[in-house]
C-alpha cells in the first residue's frame, strides 16, 4: 500500500446492530483502502459484511437497529463517519455510486431511463435540463447501449436485465463519481451478459480512472476483474492482498476453501468425476461468537490458541496479509 | 500452508443440540396467549358474551315490555342504561339483541366466506374460462347495490332472522371471493405447490391442504370486517323495518330510537358501543389467530 | 448400502412446449412462446444428463415438462416402460412415483406451513406407500441419508439454512425411492460453500442408489463437475450434446465456444481473457424467432445462408452432436 493517503480509506470500522438475540458485531474493525484507477474486490458468503462494508462507505448503515460505533472511513482525506446527512447526501452520488445485484428494484418503473439518469445528474450538479438530458444519452452511449437517444426514452420494463444493469452503471457513473461500489452487480445475470458487464466495468474504469470496489461470492470474478482483494469472514477481513499472490497462495484455510469448494471450470477436465473440497457448516449467527477465531469451528487445522484469542491481520510469508494463527506460524509468540 | 483436503469433512449442521418438539395445538395455544392484545380481545368477547346469555337469568325484564316513562336516563329510577322511546328497558335489550346481533355477524361472516373462499379458490386454482366465468359472476354481485338486493331477498322470503342471515351473507362475500384469487394466484405458482403436485397431489388436496393454509392470513382479515359489517347490516334493515320485528337485537335498539336521537342520544349510543367493543374483541381475536397459526411467527 | 442397478433409460424424443397462441375469449389472440422446439436426447439409467443454457433457452421447461408439470405440445417422453408423455389422470399419479425433482429455490419450494418431516413425508401419504409406521421409519432414514438429523423432522422450513433446505428438498425427492431425479437449478441460490456440500451429497446419493439424475443449470464449473453427458440449449433447441470430457475439449457449436469464454476463472491470465470472442447483445426472445439459425444474430460466424436455413443436430463424431453449418 502506498505511503501517501489513498483514494478511499477505511480504518478499523466496526458496526454493531442491535438484534433480539442480542447485540450483534457486523463489522469488526475492517480496514480496506482503494486507489484510483484500482478494482478492490471484497469476497465471501452471504452473512459474512460485504454488503455492510458497502453500506458503511456510502453512509447507510440502518440506524437504528445498526451504529457505526468506531473507526474512520476517509474519502481523500475527508472524513465521512459523522459527517451531516447533508454534506454525505451530496458525496454519495457525486463521489461515491453504487450499483445493486436486481437492477429492477432499484429503478423506478414510471419513469424513462434517461430520466433517471438525467434526475442523478441535475441533484448533483447544477445543470438545466436540456444538459442534464444530453449527459444521460452520452452516458447511455458509454454504456454501449445501442441506439441511445431511443432507449433513453424506454421505461425500465422495456429493456433486458443486461440493459438495465448498464442503465444503473450509466446513473451511477453520470457525475463521474471518484468511487464506484458493485454489490453482485452480474448475480443476476446470464454468463454472457456478465462477461460483457465485466468488460464494460473495466473499460469505463481504465477511461474514467474510477475506482471500484467489487462486492462478489464469486472467486472467478475476483480473478477476472480485481487487482487486490480482501476476504471476509463473520465481519471481519481474514486475507488481503493483491489478487495474485492471494489466488496463487492463499494463506486463510477459509480463502482456500473458498477457492477449492467451487466447481471451477476446466478448459482440460479430468475424465473421472470427483470429490469437491467442503467447508462443512454454515456461516455463524454474529450473535454469538466466541472469544476465539469465528472460523474456528468450520476449520480443520485449528490449533489450541484458536478457540480463545482472534487473530490479528498480520504479513504472513509473501506480502500479503493473514489472520489466522496457524498461517502465522502457530502457537510462537 | 494447511493441506486443502483437510478441509473436506463430515457435516457439522450449526444447529442447537436440542430440538424442543411441542404439540403443534398446544404451541399455537402458547403463541394465542403470547399476543396480549389477542388475549384482551378474547376476555372482552367472552365477558360479552356472558352479559347476553348469563344476563338475563338476573334480569329478567322482557326487552319489549313498556316498563317506564319513555327516554328514562340511564342510572335514573333504577333503570341502568334507561329506557327507549317506548319506555321499554334497554339493559334488557342489550342482553336479548346481543344474542340475535352476535349470531348473525358470525353466522353471516361464515356464509360470505364459505362462498367466498369456494369461488376465489376454483377461480384462482384453476384459471382460464373458469376464472373468467366465476370473476364475471363475482362482479354480477358486486355491483347490486347490496342494501337494495337484500330487500329484495327479504322482501321475497320473508323477515325472519334467517333469511336476513343469508341475505347478508350473499351480498358481501365477493370481497372475500377476490381476496382468495389474488391470493391463490400468487401462491399457485409457488415451488412448493408444483412439489406436492409432483408427489401426485390431486387438485383438491393442493386447493384445501396446500395453498389454502398458505392463503389464509388476508383471509381471516377479511372475515373479521365481515362479522362488524354483518351486525351493522342487521342494523340497517331492522332500520327499514326489514329485520324480523319480533326479534330483539342491537341493530332494532339503534333503528327504533334513530329518529329520537337528539333528545336522547344514549339510546342509539349505547347499542351502537356495544357494535363498537365486539368487533374490535373479534378483531383482535382474528389477529392474534393469524399469528398463532404462521410458524414463521410461533417459532421465535 | 448395495448399489441398486435399476434399466430405466429416459428418453425424450421431439419434446415441443409452446405456450400462448390461441384465442382467448376476452383477451384477443395472445403470441406463441416456443419455449422448448423439437428437443430429444436420452440419459442412461446411473448417469447424470446435464443441460446447460442461459435464460430463455427452455432449459427448465424442459425439466417441468419431462415432470409433467407443463402442457407438452408435441413429443414423447419415456422412462423404461412408463410413457411419460402418454399418462393422464390417475395413471400419471401412480408413474408420478418413478420421477421426483429438486427445485432451484430452497425458500419458496418448501411448504412455510408444514413441518419438515411432514413435507419428507407428503408424498408417501400421497402415494399411500406403505403402513404409517413404515412411512415414519422411512423418513427418518431419509433424513439421516441426506446429513440432517431425524429430530429435525419437527421443525419448520424457516429454521433450516439454505442449504438443510436444499437437503429437505433432496429427502422429498428420495422419498418415493425413485429412478430419476429431475434438479433444476438445485445449487445456484446456495453459497458458494454450501454448494459444495450439496454436490457431494447428490454424488453420493446416486452411487448408493443408483439414481439417474437430470441435471439443469446455467453454471458451466458445476456441470462439468456434476454430469456425464451435456447439452447445450439455446432459444429451444439443442445446440450441442456430448459427453463431458468433449464439450469441454473441444466445443465446436459458436454458442459454447462463447459460453465457455465468457465463465470467469481463477485460474489464469487476465490479460488472455481480455482478448476472447464476446457475445454482444442478449438472446432474441422466444417469441418473435428468426428463420434461420437462432443463433446468427449473435453469431460471430454467422454467413448469409445461416440466416435462411435452420441447422439440424448432426452427429459428428461419436456421441458429439452439433448444430451449426459451420463445423
Amino acid at each position: 500500500m502506498s505511503m501517501t493517503d489513498p483514494l478511499l480509506s477505511v480504518e478499523d470500522i466496526v458496526v454493531d446492530f442491535q438484534t433480539r438475540a442480542g447485540k450483534a458485531r457486523v463489522l469488526d474493525h475492517v480496514s480496506l483502502e482503494v486507489e484510483s484507477g484500482e478494482i478492490l474486490g471484497i469476497v465471501g458468503e452471504s452473512g459474512c459484511g460485504k454488503s455492510m462494508t458497502a453500506l458503511s462507505i456510502m453512509g447507510l448503515v440502518p440506524d437504528p437497529p445498526g451504529r457505526v460505533t468506531s473507526g474512520s472511513i476517509r474519502l481523500d482525506g475527508v472524513e465521512l463517519v459523522g459527517m451531516d446527512h447533508e454534506r454525505l447526501r451530496r458525496i454519495r452520488g457525486k463521489d461515491i455510486g453504487m450499483i445493486f445485484q436486481e437492477p429492477m428494484s432499484s429503478l423506478n418503473p414510471v419513469f424513462t431511463v434517461g430520466e433517471q439518469i438525467a434526475e442523478s445528474v441535475r441533484l448533483h450538479e447544477n445543470a438545466s435540463p436540456r444538459a442534464a438530458m444530453d449527459r444521460a444519452i452520452a452516458m447511455l452511449r458509454a454504456v454501449e447501449i445501442p441506439e441511445a437517444e431511443l432507449r433513453a426514452r424506454a421505461y425500465p420494463h422495456q429493456l433486458s436485465g443486461g440493459m438495465r444493469q448498464r442503465v444503473m452503471i450509466a446513473i451511477a457513473l453520470a457525475c463521474r463519481p471518484r468511487v464506484l461500489i458493485a454489490d453482485e452487480p452480474t448475480t443476476a445475470l446470464d454468463t454472457t451478459v456478465q462477461a460483457q458487464i465485466f468488460d464494460l466495468l473495466q473499460d469505463l474504469q481504465s477511461d474514467m480512472g474510477t475506482a471500484i470496489i467489487l462486492i462478489t461470492h464469486d472467486m472467478g470474478a475476483i480473478a477476472e476483474l480485481a487487482d487486490t482483494v480482501a476476504v471476509m469472514y463473520a465481519g471481519r477481513v481474514v486475507e488481503k492482498g493483491t489478487v495474485e499472490t492471494v489466488l496463487s497462495s492463499p494463506q486463510h484455510p477459509y480463502t482456500q476453501g473458498l477457492i477449492t469448494c467451487v466447481p471451477h471450470l476446466e478448459p482440460d477436465p479430468p475424465a473421472e468425476r470427483s470429490e469437491l473440497m467442503e467447508i462443512p457448516g454454515v456461516v455463524p449467527a454474529l450473535t454469538d461468537l466466541g472469544r476465539g477465531c469465528a472460523f474456528a469451528p468450520r476449520c480443520r487445522a485449528t490449533i489450541d490458541r484458536c478457540g480463545v484469542e482472534k487473530p490479528a491481520l498480520l504479513p504472513s510469508e509473501d506480502a500479503h496479509l493473514t489472520a489466522c494463527w496457524v498461517a502465522q506460524g502457530g502457537a510462537q509468540r | 500452508m494447511i493441506d486443502p483436503k483437510a478441509i473436506a469433512q463430515p457435516l457439522v449442521d450449526g444447529m442447537p443440540e436440542e430440538i424442543k418438539v411441542t404439540h403443534p395445538f398446544r404451541e399455537m395455544i402458547a403463541m394465542f396467549l403470547r399476543n396480549r392484545l389477542a388475549v384482551f380481545g378474547l376476555i372482552l368477547l367472552l365477558a360479552i358474551m356472558a352479559f347476553t346469555f348469563i344476563g338475563p337469568y338476573f334480569y329478567p325484564t322482557d326487552p319489549f315490555e313498556m316498563v317506564w316513562a319513555p327516554f328514562t336516563r340511564p342510572g335514573q329510577d333504577d333503570y341502568i342504561f334507561g329506557t327507549d322511546y317506548l319506555g321499554r328497558d334497554i339493559l334488557s335489550a342489550m342482553m336479548a339483541g346481543g344474542r340475535v346481533s352476535m349470531a348473525i355477524g358470525l353466522a353471516a361472516a361464515v356464509i360470505s366466506v364459505v362462498i367466498g373462499v369456494t369461488v376465489g379458490a376454483f377461480a384462482g386454482y384453476y384459471g382460464g374460462w373458469v376464472e373468467e366465468a366465476l370473476m364475471r359472476f363475482t362482479e354480477f354481485f358486486q355491483v347490486l347495490p347490496t342494501l337494495l338486493f337484500s330487500m329484495v331477498i327479504v322482501a321475497l322470503f320473508g323477515a325472519s332472522l334467517l333469511t336476513v342471515t343469508l341475505a347478508i351473507g350473499v351480498v358481501s362475500w365477493t370481497a372475500v371471493a377476490r381476496v382468495t384469487r389474488s391470493e391463490f394466484l400468487r401462491i399457485r405458482e409457488m415451488e412448493y405447490v408444483a412439489a406436492a403436485r409432483s408427489g401426485s397431489a390431486r387438485d383438491a388436496y393442493l386447493i384445501f391442504r396446500v395453498i389454502l393454509p398458505n392463503a389464509l392470513p388476508p383471509i381471516i382479515v377479511q372475515a373479521n370486517l365481515m362479522v362488524g359489517s354483518a351486525i351493522l347490516f342487521e342494523a340497517a334493515l331492522s332500520f327499514l323495518g326489514l329485520s324480523d320485528p319480533n326479534v330483539m337485537s342491537w341493530g332494532q335498539v339503534i333503528g327504533s330510537n334513530r329518529p329520537y336521537i337528539l333528545d336522547a342520544g344514549f339510546a342509539v349510543a349505547i347499542p351502537g358501543f356495544a357494535i363498537f367493543l365486539t368487533v374490535l374483541a373479534i378483531s383482535l381475536i382474528g389477529d392474534g389467530l393469524n399469528d398463532a397459526l404462521n410458524p414463521k411467527l410461533r417459532q421465535r | 448400502m448395495t448399489v441398486e442397478k435399476r434399466g430405466n433409460t429416459l428418453v425424450v424424443e421431439d419434446l415441443k412446449v409452446h405456450f400462448g397462441g390461441g384465442k382467448s375469449l376476452l383477451s384477443g389472440s395472445r403470441p406463441t412462446v416456443h419455449a422448448v422446439d423439437g428437443v430429444s436426447f436420452s440419459v442412461p439409467a446411473g448417469k447424470t444428463f446435464g443441460i446447460v443454457g442461459e435464460s430463455g433457452s427452455g432449459k427448465t421447461t424442459t425439466a417441468l415438462a419431462i415432470m409433467r408439470l407443463v402442457n407438452i405440445t408435441d413429443g414423447r417422453i419415456t422412462l423404461g416402460d412408463t410413457p411419460i408423455s402418454a399418462l393422464e389422470g390417475e395413471d400419471l399419479r401412480a408413474a408420478r412415483r418413478q420421477f421426483q425433482i429438486v427445485f432451484q429455490d430452497p425458500y419458496s419450494s418448501l411448504d412455510p406451513r408444514k413441518r419438515a418431516g411432514e413435507i419428507v413425508r407428503e408424498p408417501l401419504d400421497l402415494m399411500q406407500i406403505g403402513t404409517h409406521d413404515e412411512r415414519d421409519a422411512a423418513v427418518r432414514d431419509l433424513f439421516q441419508q441426506v446429513g440432517l438429523r431425524p429430530e429435525q423432522r419437527a421443525l419448520f422450513p424457516h429454521q433450516f439454512s439454505g442449504g438443510q433446505r436444499q437437503r429437505l428438498g433432496l429427502a422429498r425427492a428420495l422419498s418415493t425411492r425413485p429412478d430419476l431425479i429431475v434438479c433444476d437449478e438445485p445449487v445456484s441460490a446456495l453459497d458458494v460453500a454450501i454448494q459444495a456440500q450439496i454436490l457431494n451429497l447428490m454424488a453420493r446419493l446416486q452411487r448408493e442408489l443408483g439414481l439417474t439424475y437430470l441435471f439443469i443449470s446455467h453454471d458451466l464449473g458445476v456441470v462439468q463437475h456434476i454430469c456425464d453427458e451435456i447439452a447445450v440449449m439455446y432459444l429451444g433447441q439443442i445446440v450441442e450434446q456430448a459427453d463431458r470430457r468433449t464439450l469441454f475439449t473441444n466445443p465446436r457449436h459458436p454458442y459454447t465456444k462463447a459460453l465457455l469464454a465468457a465463465v470467469p476463472m481463477v485460474h489464469g491470465n487476465q490479460r488472455d481473457r481480455r482478448n476472447r470472442v464476446r457475445l454482444k447483445g442478449d438472446p432474441p426472445s422466444p417469441v418473435n424467432l428468426p428463420k434461420g439459425c437462432r443463433f446468427a444474430s449473435r453469431c460471430p460466424l454467422a454467413q448469409a445462408h445461416c440466416h435462411e436455413q435452420s441447422p439440424p443436430l448432426t452427429t459428428r463424431e461419436a456421441s458429439h452432436k452439433v448444430a451449426c453449418f459451420l463445423q
